[in-house]
């Protein structure tokens, strides 16, 4: 499903930030991409989403076969890519519901699938809130503003259930949850877990890959994959830090 | 990829996106170009007014004489040549229709395709219009369901035939004929426009509203709106403008003047679209308009929602003068300039009563060349014993070659006075608009979400047919505006 060889990535002052990143994701996998503060775990994640700002020197992205690098972000995100955002952005005086559906219509429309009715998309909102913990107050307030951070955070894992992508980058999705918080977010993410989607999970501590249990763990350091391996390596690494792999780097 | 560095890069779609711009082909009887106590006379003798009215425009074009064109704003206005233009300009066989069926077919068509059906029958449920071609009124719809409760609603003509007294009292009694150098002009050679009385205790059932539109090459509009609702009556009214694509800038002059006595509520809006020149500033309206409105009575209330995408060049100060006590004026604004589009806009809120409340809320956007100016004055008198003011202008930047600018005026001169003012400047950013495309939505969808976000402290204070509207004509204007 997505296919990452030799991904070189740099940001606007010059310096490359991703070095060489080669990694698989097949329909039904979850991977989890762990590393210290700085290795690039968001840089990969705003390369994938296409987030302005980074500019990829080498390599290449495949999703589906196709090249995702060249689509813009809206077209990722309506081919079913979806990043749910370490820090969700505020748009004041925009209703919370009225962009869902907005996102939602836009994605329908490129299956070729009509609008929803406001019926059935308050069936389907209800259905998933419920999933989430989510008061309705929540979608009557402007786009993330006021929102605590639990609730952005919340936010971000309901508009993902709603929207159904294929492929989910979460990143650092866990931090700033308590453990409460944490397990309904993981409920969310593994209420979507089919065998037709894939999950990418970015994330700096292991106790979300508690409740999400990842079929790969992946290390980032210095911009590269230094180790993979099982659920396992996630316990390892807890342990005894990241220390240990950044010298294999 | 970056909204800010990259915007701008795609100006092309604004001039097609001007849907309005096309011109009707009408035969029209009009005035040579040029401007002198004839043309007065003349536009005077061609509506068949009284000799009182011809002497009140003679004084005014005296006055105007003497008068020089603004300079305060922050707007640069090329040299108006004010002896090239035609000052009355009216489409054939047009005066004074006795019903729509005497309408000249290419005017119903012309309205038709703006969307405004002339026919009641297939006009909006709950509007009623009047429909200004260039210098005249060429119909009103709802005349006569709003005339058997009462309410006059008609062009200006035909109220200095029919209501000579009304307008006689009122003329002029909110702008006077020398209040400032356009409103003086207006006053000279002004031609039609509408006219509304609602009676005491009687709330308008329907919308009202006039729909403007300049067809007519080198000729300015200057139309004459007076609006009196009598004692506890209510009506809303709404503005709606359009103009065709010319070379050539067009002026539109005009002057609103409302009255709202004792607990009397006066709701104005306006959707100004005029053709706003092309990408590079060529052509376009220039909209130098006075509005005012007096709360002549205790608890009176006048509202003024003002939504402003076109023209060229924006001289706008939408006003209330809160005479009664515990009357309240308000003001909304959403002005967007792009292009090479430049708005001064804001307005006056003069405390004279006691206990007298006033809102005043603006939302500027600038995008490409634009210049947007909040201009606002703030006066508690002496005796406006505990008057309330609270100000809030924010400013929106899409881009780095446009500006906005913020010149509030507060003037107290009365220790209870509570004046609040709040302002803030902020651009798009690029994060917002990551955001929403990260949710599938297009850069056109994602900004106009952004922007009707922005703006709506304002847009809910419109009646529901003009806030849709409204919204889509904020995207439109906007088109082009991020690469």
């Amino acid at each position: 499903m997505l296919d990452i060889k030799n991904l070189h990535a740099r940001i606007a002052d010059g310096r490359e930030i991703l070095k060489g990143i080669t990694l698989s994701i097949g329909p039904g996998a979850t991977h989890a991409i762990m590393g210290p503060n700085g290795s690039g775990k968001s840089t990969l994640a705003g390369v994938l989403a296409g987030k302005p700002g980074y500019e990829v020197t080498q390599g290449e992205v495949l999703y589906n076969g196709r090249d995702l690098l060249a689509m813009p972000a809206d077209e990722r995100a309506r081919e079913g890519v979806f990043l749910a955002f370490q820090y969700p952005v505020e748009i004041p005086g925009v209703n919370n519901m009225y962009f869902l559906r907005a996102a939602l219509n836009a994605t329908r429309k490129q299956r070729g699938e009509p609008d929803l009715d406001a019926g059935q998309f308050l069936k389907a909102v209800r259905a998933k809130l419920k999933l989430l913990e989510i008061g309705e107050d929540l979608l009557q307030r402007g786009v993330n503003v006021g929102f605590s951070g639990g609730e952005k955070k919340r936010n971000e894992i309901f508009q993902m259930a709603m929207l159904e992508p294929k492929l989910a980058i979460l990143d650092e999705t866990d931090s700033g949850l308590d453990i409460d918080a944490l397990q309904t977010v993981a409920k969310g993410i593994n209420a979507l877990h089919s065998l037709d989607r894939a999950v990418l999970m970015i994330t700096h501590y292991q106790r979300l890959l508690d409740f999400v249990v990842p079929d790969q763990v992946h290390v980032l350091a210095n911009g590269r994959i230094v180790k993979s391996g099982g659920k396992e390596l996630a316990l390892e690494l807890e342990k005894t830090g990241y220390a240990g792999v950044g010298d294999a780097a | 990829m970056s909204s800010d560095t990259a915007a701008i890069s795609n100006l092309g779609a604004l001039r097609d996106s001007y849907k309005y711009g096309f011109v009707t082909d009408i035969e029209s009887d009009t005035a040579p170009p040029g401007l002198n106590e004839d043309t007065v006379r003349f536009i005077s003798a061609k509506k068949g007014e009284p000799q009182w009215l011809l002497d009140w425009r003679l004084d005014a074009y005296r006055r105007w004489q003497k008068m020089e064109n603004p300079d305060w704003a922050k707007l640069r206005i090329a040299p108006i040549d004010y002896q090239a233009a035609t000052y009355y300009s009216a489409p054939k066989l047009a005066s004074g229709p006795k019903s729509l069926d005497e309408v000249d077919p290419a005017l119903l068509q012309t309205y038709e395709k703006l969307g405004i059906p002339l026919h009641e029958r297939a006009a909006l449920a709950g509007v009623a219009v009047d429909a200004v071609f260039d210098s005249v009124s060429v119909a009103t719809t709802f005349k006569k369901t709003l005339g058997d409760l009462g309410i006059i609603f008609c062009s200006f003509g035909e109220a200095v035939r029919e209501h000579p007294d009304l307008v006689r009292k009122y003329l002029g009694s909110v702008v006077p004929q020398g209040d400032n150098f356009f409103a003086a002009l207006n006053s000279a050679v002004f031609s039609d426009g509408s006219f509304v009385y609602v009676p005491k205790g009687l709330r308008c059932p329907m919308e009202l509203s006039t729909y403007f539109r300049i067809n007519a090459a080198k000729t300015g509009q200057f139309e004459r709106t007076l609006i009196i609702c009598d004692k506890d009556s209510y009506v809303s009214y709404l503005e709606g403008c359009t103009a065709p694509q010319r070379d050539e800038n067009q002026l539109h002059a005009a002057v609103v003047e409302l009255v709202a006595l004792e607990g009397a509520q006066i709701k104005y809006s306006t959707v100004q679209n005029w053709y706003p020149g092309d990408t590079d500033g060529k052509g376009g309206i220039y909209n130098f308009v006075t509005k005012r409105g007096a709360c002549r009575g205790a608890r009176a209330k006048i509202s003024w929602t003002q939504v402003e995408t076109g023209s060229a060049i924006t001289w706008k100060y939408p006003s209330c003068i809160l005479e009664g006590d515990d009357s309240v004026g308000e003001f909304y604004s959403v002005a967007i300039t792009n292009n090479m589009q430049q708005a001064d806009t804001g307005t006056k809120m003069i405390h004279l009563g006691k206990n007298t409340r006033s809102t005043i809320i603006s939302k500027g956007i600038s995008a490409g060349r634009g210049q947007n100016t909040y201009r606002g004055l703030v006066r508690i008198q002496p005796k406006a014993q505990n008057a309330r003011n609270y100000t809030q202008c924010d400013s929106l930047l899409i881009g780095d070659r446009c500006g906005a600018h913020t010149v509030p005026y507060i003037e107290t001169r009365n220790p209870t006075a509570r004046v609040e003012h709040e302002a803030t400047t902020s651009k798009i950013s690029d994060d917002q608009m990551f955001y929403c495309q990260s949710r599938g939505l297009s850069r056109e969808d994602s900004l106009s979400l952004i922007v009707n976000g922005f703006c709506k402290a304002v847009l809910k204070e419109l009646p529901m047919e003009f806030a849709v509207e409204a919204q889509k004509l904020l995207a439109v204007s906007l088109e082009g505006s991020v690469g």
